[in-house]
């Protein structure tokens, strides 16, 4: 069978089965009515108890949002028209009442968070770190059940150092003014189609304020979950990284297998003043739909970080393997002097999966720095695009950027695209891009193979080394989880 | 050990080996020699089943099994070894990864179990030992960056490790200068025990100075053309391949 046909053909055995964490939880839930309109608006405002002002700047995105158009014409995507009438804006799991520890939250939701492998008993987690004092630093968890955050472990450890990390709509009611200050200040509520969609019907999301000079102690990270059918996830992140302070965050998600596609427009604002830095990963495995393309998560996210302050930096790493379709472009601002932007990506496609991302970094203060290392992989009838943009301002004296886009193809169905926008104004500015496109060959495989490792596991080495610059960004704990689902996202992707 | 029978062997539809009869068995050395395109790299692909070879006729059995039924990964499984005239570079991958999971995946195809990190860390620094590899080779890349010689004291090195029931060796001299060649051979002498057999194809009789071998057979126009012991080699490096209506004018 000649090598082409015999990917189709393995491709097409990819099914469903192979996304582990398809499964659904049967709770009663408290969804909104179908539909998009002010009153949806206010519904989701009412349930969150929400000041106000919250309410109004909710309703102003709405009504700039209706005048917008959705972005169908530059990125590198095609999928049927999204019917924004047609979902649930929002749905959470029903209580009576808030939960106010974790013994009251429903046992069918903290089973769904077992079967994901997320550490929500503190008890557990407390334990095992005890054994492992300054080994292992433990992780702290704030998880998101379709558009509600049902519980965020850690919080009292955290507080006692000042720290604050809870779910947005919390926060909205314990630190006000810290939210009203920099919610939609670096994505603005007229930023762009999706964002301006989140600004008026977020859900929820998580929170973090690191005060000055603290270097926080653990990993903070959020698991997503979309378990309700037929709704959309809005969820908003904020983190604000004070003077001299240091965090490192994880973001995770899963969904389970469906036949429509269903919507998730995120945002996520980060803010690093003097000498402050962020270190933001995520790993991304939302349902990328079955072997012939059907279901699977509309990905259509925005992330955005200002280093306002000098010396400071912000980290992106991402890998992607999941969604049918990615759209997102985490970037950086550098507005202090001498502040540094990263972009580490690793995105993955296969059977009809599609992916336009990148990222953007924009020079304004002096000195400033910037590296986007981005490994796109795609297999299958796959379609990736990088697409990123270093911007230098005129005023970013000596600014830096260097850009290495490199792209692997498997198999001779997928494409692979690049397209960076370099515009430079100002003189002492160094600007580097290196691309290259490469096939796994005839050769690796086999000479893998011959040394006794099975194809895909050679697919898996390959590409894992391939990726390797990106991956050894991530924090230890989810490099090794990274590198198995670089595997598992491939399988059968090589005949 | 093993044994090739008629085997007719063709890549886009062009005949290379045209009926190849041998029998390897264990404990013993034998040399392939010939000219370019004789079929001799065809032949080791062949064995270690590389896509693209289509078998017309003929059988090869190894310690009993059918060899051409085997995926590639089977048959390292099973104990063969090929040392690629060309070593490959994965970038990224570093060579103790690649050494521990291709042993590891073996392993566990026997029913063995695996090594964890420090059982293959003390072996395979045994191994390096003794083909004077520095530590610092085991953590680059597989092959990249790598010179001629170093990658085919890799190969070696992987062999030592895999400890491979029957090993093939494709032109395993070519690229090395005479100190280089004599580590490998060395290193593969160390490997030579009763219950291994090697087949060492060569172009040249100078690597067949440091890995002697029982018997030499000579394959011009994919047939093995004659058979004998050492002094065969010796003859060639004479008299060329000339007598086999070969001409080189090398």
């Amino acid at each position: 069978m000649a090598a082409t046909t015999e990917t189709v053909e393995q491709v097409r055995a990819v099914t469903e089965q192979k996304y582990k964490y398809g499964f659904t939880t049967d709770i009663e839930s408290d969804v909104a009515p179908k539909g998009l309109n002010e009153d949806t608006v206010r519904f989701i405002s009412a349930k969150k108890e929400e000041p106000e002002w919250l309410l109004e700047w909710r309703l102003k995105a709405f009504r700039v949002w209706q005048e917008m158009e959705e972005p169908r014409h530059w990125a590198k995507l095609s999928y049927p028209p999204i019917d924004y009438q047609d979902a649930h804006y929002y749905a959470a799991p029903k209580t009576k009442d808030r939960p106010k520890s974790l013994d009251e939250v429903d046992p069918e939701l903290l089973k769904t968070y077992e079967k994901l492998g997320i550490p929500l008993r503190e008890q557990e987690i407390l334990a095992g770190v005890e054994g492992a004092e300054g080994k292992s630093p433990a992780i702290a968890v704030d998880a998101v059940f379709d558009s509600v955050s049902v519980a965020t472990t850690f919080k009292a450890k955290l507080e006692e150092m000042g720290i604050i990390f809870c779910s947005i709509s919390e926060a909205v009611h314990k630190c006000p003014e810290l939210v009203q200050k920099y919610l939609g200040s670096i994505v603005p509520y007229t930023d762009n189609f999706y964002a301006t969609l989140n600004c008026a019907v977020f859900t929820d999301g998580s929170f973090v304020y690191i005060p000055k000079g603290v270097r926080c102690p653990m990993e903070l990270s959020t698991y997503f979950r979309i378990n309700q059918a037929n709704t959309g996830q809005f969820e908003r992140t904020l983190i604000i990284a004070d003077e001299g302070s240091y965090v490192s965050y994880l973001e995770g998600c899963t969904a389970p297998q469906r036949d429509e596609n269903q919507l998730h427009a995120a945002v996520v604002e980060l803010v690093a003043l003097d000498d402050a830095q962020i270190k933001y990963s995520t790993v991304q495995n939302w349902y990328p739909g079955n072997a012939e393309g059907v279901g699977g998560i509309y990905n259509f996210v925005t992330k955005r970080g200002a280093c306002r302050g000098r010396n400071s930096k912000i980290s992106w790493t991402q890998v992607e393997t999941g969604s049918a379709i990615t759209w997102k472009y985490p970037s950086c601002i550098l507005q202090g002097d001498n502040s540094v932007g990263e972009f580490y990506s690793v995105a993955i496609t296969n059977n009809f999966q599609q992916a336009d991302t990148g990222t953007k970094m924009i020079h304004i203060g002096k000195n400033t720095r910037s590296t986007i290392v981005s490994k796109g992989i795609s297999a299958g009838r796959a379609q990736q695009t990088y697409r990123g943009l270093v911007k230098i301002l005129p005023k970013a004296e000596g600014a830096r950027n260097h850009t290495q886009c490199d792209s692997l193809l498997i198999g001779d169905q997928c494409g692979a695209h690049t397209v960076p926008y370099i515009e430079n104004r100002n003189r002492t500015a160094r600007v580097e891009h290196e691309a290259t496109t490469a096939k796994i060959s005839e050769d690796q495989l086999f000479y893998c193979r011959q040394r006794g490792l099975s194809e895909e596991d050679a697919v898996s080495l390959i590409v894992n080394g391939f990726c390797k610059e990106v991956l050894k960004e991530l924090p230890m704990e989810f490099a090794v989880e990274a590198q198995k689902l670089v595997g598992i996202s491939l399988e059968g992707s090589v005949g | 050990m093993i044994e090739i029978k008629n085997l007719h062997a063709s890549v886009d539809g062009k005949e290379i080996l045209k009926g190849i009869d041998l029998t390897i068995n264990p404990g013993e050395v034998h040399a392939i020699m010939g000219p370019n395109g004789s079929g001799k790299s065809t032949l080791s692909y062949v064995l270690a089943g590389r896509d693209g070879y289509e078998i017309t006729e003929g059988s090869v059995s190894f310690l009993g099994k059918d060899l051409l039924e085997m995926e590639p990964e089977e048959r390292a499984a099973a104990g063969l070894f090929l040392a690629f005239q060309y070593p490959v570079e994965i970038p990224g991958v570093a060579n103790t990864t690649f050494l521990k999971s291709a042993l590891n995946a073996i392993r566990k195809k026997r029913g063995e179990p695996e090594l964890d990190a420090m059982q293959f860390l003390k072996l395979v620094r045994e191994k390096t030992k003794a083909l004077s590899m520095t530590d610092e080779m085991l953590k680059r890349a597989v092959n990249v960056g790598f010179s001629g010689g170093e990658k085919k004291r890799n190969e070696t090195l992987q062999m030592a490790v895999l400890q491979p029931k029957f090993a093939i060796l494709d032109e395993t001299d070519s690229g090395l200068d005479i100190d280089a060649l004599k580590i490998v051979a060395e290193g593969v002498n160390a490997l030579r025990s009763p219950e291994r057999s090697m087949l060492v194809i060569t172009h040249y009789q100078r690597l067949l100075d440091y890995i002697v071998p029982d018997h030499v057979h000579v394959l011009a126009f994919g047939k093995i053309q004659r058979s004998g012991g050492k002094e065969l080699a010796l003859e060639l490096e004479k008299n060329g391949y000339a007598e086999f209506g070969v001409n080189e004018a090398a």
